[in-house]
């Protein structure tokens, strides 16, 4: 037999037929649905008059539109066209009976957070949602990635998707990493070798010592970004970390079933021999705190390099750079930490979660935010704020003069009341930096959880290792 | 889906490297419940000033491109999240074929399925039909998706490759829930073979 990847391994258990030509079509074992990508997949079902297929394999919930202010509570949607939006999964869920959390349940939260937390994502599956950072639960060892509205439909209606097969890479991280360094710089540090485009047509394992080190939710971090790297996914091996992560999650298997899905996923590794058409290593104590300067995830440094000029760049890359530059308002050679912040931002399906948000009360305790800056921490489900306050870890962000807020996609993606005003620069815990991706003229800085604390702390972007 | 056989129409030049979806369609358009009525939105921020005037030297707004139909664009168009609204708004706005060196994976996909050709070529045909796209009003290629080709307007011609199942639906229309429908039965077999060996699922 030949040797296989993990990869291709899901890929294989996967497939339910192949034409000559590749084209194949995969079962999917996961669809996960919020409110933004699919009122137009449901629209077209009704329209011919079609099912969904495997409602019990469905899971919806709204995240992106949903307010995260208190005045939630009372049903507040002041946005006409979101809260359309909203009554329309609202309905979709209802009428076609498939999984769902409604705003006011305490398990709402954004999808990629909630997935991972009832037991959803689970090791060796299909996992597919109209969302590019599905890419996040390939952090189990399942095959994941984001699907279009018109693949929605198709996957609602026929529970396959049809696929080409992509190549393999393989991302290894050896060793350890250095005090102050966490997945976030991982992941992004990847993506500055690669380049956004670097990971087109691949699906990216991750593997080495310091990937195999870090917590289940350091790992969704890290895949989670796979997608802005370009590559179709991102891929972990599940090991104990894993295992104990999921033991016990309502969806999870109990019992006998338990027993055979640990002894199916003890499988899910790739073969000694097996290749990859594409490596990249880089060595875990060579990783900095990064930040990104410009308007593409791929535009990061070292949090102690400065500004680049559009000279060190080629092709079409150099005008971008300028642009970027420009929009950035920000002047080549200058030092990165004299960069002045107004807003930090934590949160979102890449740092949303509880260990996120230990490490913000960990380095803001007893302390307060910088003078006149805002600071908000929004939770990924409405599980891991309660958790949060059990913990006491709101508390300290409260006190540090954080806004601490109610679960969802928030000033990620601006597309709710939380949005940076144009000129408004923003230290976030986020995927993209993109422009006008926190709002409008707003000026977006990627950084870790840590390195977002320590920013709202002094105003400018900061060296943590200096905390 | 609408069909894609041949176009003939006035291609603009988009030199810039990494277009994202929020370039292409930004989020404040995605709180519609349908699919069309986006092309006015096409390129929001780069097209329209904060009072909502047109930018005047942003391409789509010159004299000459207002009517295109094809894009030459910069390499990774179409990065960033998967929404389908960006080519819903290209197609609603006119646009039937992206060029460029590459494209990003999930927007590549949606093109497809919105009767969207996207053509990916080498770094120096890209430079060509740039060029070409650069004399505004007399920028008209023909794309002739049967054939394979490109016909600038010196009558040079480009070919280019595209998946042989993604051609044959665009050329006839297809709906591909359609066409898996057809494999109903072998999804029900595959279905019930992996209930008995992963019951958890
Ligand atoms: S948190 Fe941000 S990246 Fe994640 S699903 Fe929401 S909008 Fe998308």
């Amino acid at each position: 037999m030949t040797a296989k990847t993990l990869y291709d391994k899901i890929w294989d258990a996967h497939l339910v037929s192949e034409d000559a030509d590749g084209t194949s079509l995969i079962y999917i074992d996961r669809h996960l649905v919020h409110e933004v990508t699919s009122p137009q997949a449901f629209e077209g079902l009704r329209a011919a008059g079609r099912p969904v297929r495997a409602p019990e394999k469905t899971i919806a919930v709204p995240d992106h539109n949903v307010p995260t202010t208190l005045d939630r509570i009372d049903g507040v949607v002041k946005n006409e066209e979101s809260r359309i939006q909203l009554d329309a999964l609202d309905k979709n869920a209802r009428d076609f009976g498939v999984h769902y959390y409604p705003v006011d349940d305490i398990r709402q939260g954004v999808v990629h957070i909630i997935g991972p937390e009832q037991g959803w994502t689970l090791p060796g599956m299909t996992i597919v949602c109209g969302d590019s950072h599905t890419a996040t639960h390939g952090a189990f060892g399942a095959l994941a990635h984001g699907i279009g509205t018109s693949e929605v439909e198709h996957v609602l209606a026929t529970q396959a998707l049809i696929q080409q097969k992509s190549k393999n890479m393989k991302v290894e991280i050896t060793g350890k990493l250095a005090e102050g360094v966490t997945a976030k710089d991982i992941t992004m540090a990847v993506i500055g070798k690669t380049g956004t485009a670097g990971g087109t047509g691949y699906v990216i394992e991750y593997c080495g010592e310091a990937i195999r080190d870090l917590s289940m939710e350091g790992r969704m971090t890290v895949c989670n970004m796979a997608i802005e790297g370009g590559a179709r996914a991102g891929l972990i091996a599940p090991d104990q970390t894993t295992y104990d992560y999921v033991m016990g999650r309502p969806h999870a298997p109990k019992g006998a079933e338990w027993e055979m899905a640990l002894a199916y996923w003890k499988t899910m590794f790739t073969d000694e021999d097996a290749e990859f058409d594409l490596m990249l290593t880089l060595k875990g104590e060579d990783i900095a705190p990064l930040v990104t300067w410009g308007t593409s995830p791929e535009d990061v440094l070292p949090i102690t390099g400065v500004v680049p000029h559009p000279d060190e760049f080629e092709g079409g890359k150099v005008d971008a750079v300028k642009r970027s530059l420009e929009y950035m308002q920000l002047t080549p050679g200058q030092k990165l930490t004299d960069i002045a912040v107004d807003t930090v931002f934590v949160g979102s399906c890449t740092n949303g979660r509880i260990e996120d948000f230990r490490e913000v009360a960990r380095i803001v305790k007893g302390k307060k935010i910088k003078t006149g800056m805002r600071a908000i921490a929004v939770p990924g489900s409405g599980l891991v704020r309660l958790q949060a306050e059990e913990e006491g870890v709101a508390k300290i962000l409260s006190d540090a003069g954080f806004e601490w807020r109610l679960a969802g996609c928030s000033m990620c993606l601006a597309m709710n009341p939380d949005k940076l005003q144009p000129g408004e620069r923003c230290a976030a815990t986020t995927n993209r930096n993109f422009e006008g991706r926190q709002g409008r003229g707003g000026l977006t800085h990627l950084v870790s959880p840590a390195m977002a604390a320590a920013a709202a702390l002094t105003g400018h972007l900061t060296d943590v290792r200096e905390m | 889906m609408k069909k894609f056989t041949q176009i003939t129409g006035v291609a603009a030049p988009m030199p810039l490297v990494n277009v994202d979806t929020d370039m292409i369609i930004p989020k404040l358009f995605l709180k519609t419940i349908k699919r069309s009525g986006l092309g006015k939105n096409l390129f929001d921020e780069m097209r329209f000033d904060d009072n909502g005037e047109e930018i005047a030297d942003f391409v789509l707004n010159k004299p000459a491109y207002r009517n295109a139909q094809i894009l030459v664009a910069g390499e990774n168009f179409g990065c960033g999240s998967s929404r389908e609204h960006a080519p819903w708004a290209l197609l609603d706005f006119g646009i039937r074929v992206v060029i460029s060196t590459s494209f990003a994976d999930i927007f590549f996909n949606n093109c497809f399925k919105n009767g969207i050709l996207p053509i990916v070529l080498p770094q120096s045909d890209v430079d060509k039909l740039m060029e070409d796209a650069n004399r505004g009003a007399n920028a008209v290629l023909s794309v002739d998706l049967e054939s394979q080709t490109i016909s600038g307007p010196d009558g040079g011609q480009i070919s280019f490759e595209v998946d042989a199942f993604k051609k044959h639906c665009l050329i006839n229309g297809l709906d591909d829930i359609g066409l898996t429908m057809q494999k109903a039965d072998a999804i029900d077999v595959f279905e019930a073979k992996h209930s008995v060996s992963a019951p958890w699922i």
